[in-house]
């Protein structure tokens, strides 16, 4: 840890100097298992990850997944069963007593419920890390006006926490958790417990932290739009399991497991709805016309492909479901549409076609013309 | 306060053992905080799962402060009479009184200011080991200011068991409201005196009641407190 805090570059105001840029990663997790009970199993199982410095790295899954422990595995609020977890180059895992409470001081963390201090003012709160890091008094004031200001509560400084509102305590938590400089962050559900409003402006509180101070920002949500809107990279954690993980458009634009594309549903169009779904069958039929999903990424959700696909290649289309968003700065969309090849090859150069756009075209099945026509409400 | 029914005399007696109470009442009350706080940290913090986690000091610990609760009070004043001796340097007198009351205080209010503490949000807790707290750092900032309005509320319960049990002072000599009230209510047949000392008695713990609930609210910042001035 960095014993002597970079007091100067908070007194004289923020932004602080960002971190230097390293590749080695600054959160190496390898083999991490955690065992609360034998008779319950594993909650988390030979999980193994890497996080570069300045990201803003989110972890997803269900309720229960095992992301908290994951994340509480970090900082050695959780004690892991097995593995290796390493920040900053130091072995949290293996660390104990005054040189864990130290390497402690360069992971912040923020928390669901924001956990302040009700007997100390929103000034008083801040104190805490500084009193524990042992910062002299005359420090203090500077450099908790300071952290008051970048989280946007310069005039709170006297209030108690019971006089906040839940976007404002969170804004305490964050000055909390940076006051020791950290170059992590830990975020476990922080938004979990405010309304969509205010859920986008601490985002964004988050997301200009981790520009202005490099800070590496670790990211636990089971809100699959705060992992779309901020996250450059994602974990998906299942019963304990990384199922997959990687820079955050390519988990969400081709998911590679049934348990993050079924968890992305609510966000990128990758299933079909149910009653869609169930009319597929994966071989042609007599009656059936191929349905093809295709994934647009980048420059080329701006082709007009639906028009060519009847224009140039004859093709009569019938768009099924569709969707695009804006994911990591990118628009990501998701087309299924059912075309009728009239068995003459039309649809294999239409794909192709796509192909070299740049689309991801796969045909996904064959729906029956009847349960087709019945949904269109009539024969076409 | 029925004074002028009262003979000079009476009256001066009166005053001398309230003196007399107020004196016992507030050293035993001073030691017992002092004593039963430290007792009452260690409790919750070796408890399963806290930031000490000592199962078998905890047993032991509140095992000790069980007994000394089950005791009589009457039966302990005389028990521990060598005690006594061995703290004070005599067996009667208020000075003499103070040591049992004390001691039978102090597990009371240990008990008390625990269950203040344990009602600290594990939460609090976690985010100041998140920081770097040590279990020390996180008693002394987290546990005891958080735990502030429920342990005041404590010290007031103990201060009014303390003027309850500082009337059978008497036993050992220890003077006091109640036992002026004795010799002369009782044993002199002076109704009047009685009655003085109960309202006296009752005005004492009224008083103390009102000014240990004053001063929890006032350290207690958990409910926001409409504005004064309708600002
Ligand atoms: N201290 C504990 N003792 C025993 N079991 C625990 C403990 N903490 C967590 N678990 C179990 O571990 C599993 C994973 O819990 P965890 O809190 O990590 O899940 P999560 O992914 O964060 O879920 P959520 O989205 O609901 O917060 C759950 O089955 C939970 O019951
Ligand atoms: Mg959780």
């Amino acid at each position: 840890m960095n014993a002597p805090l970079p007091s100067e570059s908070l007194a004289a105001g923020l932004p602080l100097a960002p971190h230097p840029p390293v590749s080695e990663p600054v959160i190496r997790i390898e083999g991490l298992s955690k065992t609360f009970s034998d008779a319950a199993g594993p909650v988390l199982d030979d999980v193994s990850l890497q996080i570069a410095r300045g990201d803003i790295y989110g972890v997803i899954g269900r309720s229960g997944a095992g992301k908290s422990t994951l994340v509480r595995c970090i900082n050695r609020l959780e004690r892991p069963s097995g593995g290796r977890v390493v920040v900053s180059g130091h072995e949290t895992s293996r660390l104990e007593g005054r040189a864990l409470r130290t390497a402690r001081r360069d992971i912040g963390m923020i928390f669901q419920h924001f956990n302040l201090l009700s007997s100390r003012t929103v000034a008083g709160n801040v104190a805490l890390p500084l009193e524990v890091a042992r910062v002299p008094k005359a420090e203090r004031g500077p450099r908790i006006a300071a952290l008051l200001e970048l989280v946007g509560l310069a005039d709170k400084a006297q209030a108690y926490p019971s006089e906040l509102s839940g976007g404002q305590k969170q804004r305490v938590g964050i000055a909390r958790a940076l006051a020791t400089a950290p170059s992590v962050l830990l975020c476990d559900e922080a938004t979990s417990a405010l309304d969509p409003e205010t859920t986008q402006q601490i985002l964004a509180l988050l997301r200009d932290i981790n520009r202005r101070l490099g800070l590496t920002v670790v990211l636990v949500t089971h809100e699959m739009e705060v992992v779309r809107d901020i996250a450059s990279h994602v974990a998906v954690l299942e019963r304990g399991r990384l199922v997959e993980e990687g820079a955050t458009f390519d988990v969400l634009a081709f998911p590679k497991s049934p348990v993050a594309r079924s968890f992305l549903a609510g966000i990128v169009a990758h299933e079909l709805p149910p009653e869609i779904q169930a009319t597929l069958s994966p071989e042609p039929q007599a009656d059936s016309d191929p349905v093809i999903r295709i994934v647009f990424t980048g420059a080329a959700a701006n082709e007009p492909i639906v028009a060519d696909l009847v224009g140039r290649f004859g093709l009569r289309p019938n768009i099924l479901h569709g969707r695009i968003d804006q994911v990591a700065g990118r628009p990501l969309g998701v087309l299924t549409l059912v075309a009728g090849d009239g068995g003459d090859g039309r649809l294999a150069a239409a794909l192709a076609h796509l192909a070299r756009l740049g689309l991801h075209a796969e045909v996904i099945g064959h729906a029956l013309r009847p349960a087709l026509a019945r949904r269109h409400g009539g024969p076409r | 306060m029925p004074f002028d029914l009262l003979s000079p005399a009476v009256t001066a007696a009166l005053v001398e053992s309230l003196k007399q109470t107020a004196f016992m009442v507030s050293v035993a009350a001073v030691l017992s905080t002092l004593l039963g706080l430290p007792l009452g940290i260690l409790l919750v913090v070796t408890a399963p799962g806290h930031i000490a986690e000592r199962p078998a000091v905890n047993r032991v610990v509140g095992t000790v402060v069980n007994l000394v609760r089950s005791t009589p009070f009457i039966i302990m004043m005389v028990a521990i009479i060598p005690f006594t001796r061995l703290v004070v340097g005599t067996t009667v007198g208020t000075a003499a009184a103070i040591v049992p009351l004390t001691l039978a205080i102090t597990p009371l209010f240990a008990r008390l200011a625990e269950t203040a503490m344990r009602e600290v949000d594990r939460g609090v807790i976690e985010a100041a080991e998140a920081i770097g707290a040590s279990p020390w750092e996180i008693v002394v900032k987290v546990l005891v200011p958080e735990a502030l309005p429920g342990i005041v509320a404590g010290v007031t319960v103990a201060l009014v068991s303390l003027i309850g049990y500082s009337t059978m002072a008497g036993t050992v000599g220890g003077g006091g409201l109640g036992d002026l009230g004795v010799r002369y209510g009782y044993q002199r047949f002076m109704p009047e005196v009685m009655v003085a000392v109960v309202v006296v008695l009752v005005v004492l713990v009224q008083a103390v009641q009102i000014v240990g609930d004053a001063v929890a609210r006032a350290v207690n910042h958990r409910i926001a407190r409409r504005r004064r001035g309708g600002v």
